[in-house]
């Protein structure tokens, strides 16, 4: 054998163990949710059932921690979607030296950890009396979940041909008129991921909840209680069905971002053939 | 400012204004500067508050170090975390640099697809799932006995371990896609410029790959960092009480100690770390904010 098919074949092993590496823990979890065990696991195994999905629908704190999750994850869409979108626009209109300080300061919660984040709020809120809650643990989480949201529609904007904006004031249009009109559909995309972003990342939130939340509880919040406390394959149900949503959320999301770039890939051949290849040439010379 | 407002006009850059500062004062600046103004009080009754005894002072910060509990524990989620980083680093590059060099782009971008999936996956099941895997009569004390490499089942959750592997399964994929976008910008030209003169595969890696992945190593690494440091989650399902995590200590002194002023200090002292190892990393590696937080 060679030494460049033994290289291709440790790669393929390599490739093989890592992805078996990603997706055993998550089979293990989920295959334990049928076993009759009272206790999540695979080794031994008592028998198959569903019983634990039965037991999953009759308990009523998973039903009311999923409500507050849900509510939590409405509001964070809520204040960390305008947010960020103001946060892109501002951005994108400053000059050179703000902008690097700007930028600086907004994109600093990404790489806060995030306990620092709920602490800081919870600390921020008490002279006002408020305590841990609902309202903090959305204000606490759209601080950085607002700066991914920024992220993304920044990209977007960065791609945006401003003669389109300059043209429909030109033509009489009224600044409200053309940002609605002409700037908000072309975010449209990006604003639509950021929701879908914010939800899935307040849902998923677990440092920076666990320090505000007072005495609510989120989904994430209970499965941790659950697995520190007392744990039953009902958790492994739990698990199961969350895989499955997430799973399509982020295929949905995947698609929707792939569509995307492919479309913009196109828009940049079109306009690369639409122009003659010595104007492009001159006015790459120019610029 | 102006370029705002002749774009947007008066009302629209009021508006943006007002909730983008609305953002950086409230939500994020204002809560760092009043836990980094607590951290230096004492921590007094309600009444005492703004009296003659409530003085700026270093207390606090003495506390840890006079504590060797503490300051141990402080010291392995140092190291702890650097491991998990070295370690992280170490599994992601080869699939990095496979998807993005070796196959085909179509292949590609379904292998990428893949790794999305559990990226999305929340992080407590996907410790809880190590949970299951690493118990006492768990599948993998049960494998590594079949395969008679044991004798006696292993306490994986009693010390550190459980916890390290636990932060590099759950971080490994804030590894891998810098990685991936740093090394798929590489013209695939210089690699093959670069065989064809005869370098060995190793040097290919050492003076080619690796300086062109300058930015996305460093990303990579601040990301795993930070979350393996600030982690709470992997510590309190995978630790137990002798292998606490600095975060639980933190916890410990807001919600079991009831001593904010002492919490915000070290809270204080973990995000000092973690900007430490930021502006650690963008030195070394000679990269930017921008090229970060893309």
């Amino acid at each position: 054998m060679s030494a460049a098919r033994f290289l291709s074949l440790l790669t393929r092993v390599y490739l093989g163990l890592f992805f078996a590496y990603l997706f055993l823990p998550l089979a293990v979890m989920g295959i334990a949710t049928f076993n009759e065990s009272r206790f999540p696991t695979i080794t031994p195994w008592q028998g198959t059932t569903l019983k634990w999905f039965d037991a999953l629908a009759a308990d009523s704190q998973m039903w009311s921690a999923l409500w507050t999750s849900l509510i939590v994850g409405a509001g964070v869409i809520a204040v960390a979607v305008p947010v960020g979108v103001a946060g892109a626009l501002l951005l994108n209109a400053l000059q050179a030296r703000t902008r690097s300080v700007a930028y600086t300061v907004m994109v600093s919660p990404v790489l806060t950890p995030g306990v620092i984040i709920g602490i800081s709020t919870l600390i921020f809120w008490r002279p006002y009396g408020v305590t841990g809650g609902l309202l903090l643990m959305v204000l606490a989480q759209s601080s950085f979940i607002a700066a991914y949201v920024m992220l993304l529609v920044l990209a977007r904007l960065q791609r945006f041909d401003r003669t389109l904006e300059e043209a429909a004031l030109d033509l009489g249009a009224t600044h409200m008129q053309a940002f609605r009109r002409v700037t908000l559909p072309f975010l449209m995309p990006s604003i639509l991921a950021g929701c879908l972003l914010a939800f899935l990342q307040s849902f998923e939130n677990y440092n920076t909840t666990v320090f505000v939340r007072g005495f609510d509880t989120t989904l994430t919040v209970y499965v941790a209680s659950k697995v520190r406390t007392g744990v039953t394959p009902a958790v492994n149900a739990l698990g199961l069905l969350l895989i499955a949503v997430t799973v399509a959320g982020a295929v949905v999301y995947e698609i929707l971002r792939r569509a995307e770039a492919a479309r913009a890939a196109e828009r940049r051949r079109q306009a690369e053939a639409a122009e003659p290849p010595l104007v492009a040439a001159t006015a790459a010379s120019v610029a | 400012m102006t370029a705002l407002l002749q774009r947007y006009g008066i009302g629209l850059t009021g508006a943006i204004l007002l909730v983008t500062l609305f953002w950086v004062i409230v939500m994020v600046l204002g809560p760092q500067l009043l836990m980094i103004d607590y951290s230096f009080r004492p921590n007094l009754p309600l009444n005492q508050r703004g009296g003659p005894e409530d003085v700026y002072t270093l207390a606090n910060y003495a506390t840890l170090f006079g504590n060797s509990i503490h300051l141990n524990i402080f010291i392995k989620t140092i190291w702890a975390s650097a491991l998990v980083t070295a370690v992280t680093l170490l599994v992601c590059y080869p699939i990095a640099y496979f998807l993005a060099q070796v196959v085909t782009p179509q292949r590609a971008s379904l292998f990428v697809l893949l790794l999305v999936i559990p990226f999305w996956i929340n992080e407590i099941l996907r410790t809880f799932a190590w949970w299951i895997i690493l118990a006492y009569a768990g599948p993998l004390n049960q494998v590594l006995q079949f395969l008679g490499l044991i004798d006696q089942p292993v306490r994986f959750l009693a010390g550190n371990g459980g916890v390290i592997i636990g932060m590099v399964y759950a971080y490994i994929l804030f590894m891998v896609f810098p990685l991936y976008n740093a090394i798929e910008s590489l013209d695939r030209n210089q690699i093959e410029a670069a065989r064809d003169l005869g370098a060995p595969a190793w040097r290919i890696h050492t003076r080619i790959v690796v300086p062109h992945a300058k930015p996305g190593i460093a990303t990579g690494c601040i990301m795993t960092f930070m979350l393996a440091a600030g982690s709470y989650a992997v510590p309190a399902l995978l630790g137990s009480p002798g292998s606490r995590w600095f975060t639980e200590v933190i916890y410990d002194w807001f919600f079991q100690g009831g001593n904010w002023n002492q919490g915000a200090a070290y809270a204080f002292i973990l995000l000092v770390l973690c900007m430490a190892f930021i502006l650690g990393m963008m030195k070394v590696f000679r990269v930017g904010l921008g090229d970060i937080a893309k």
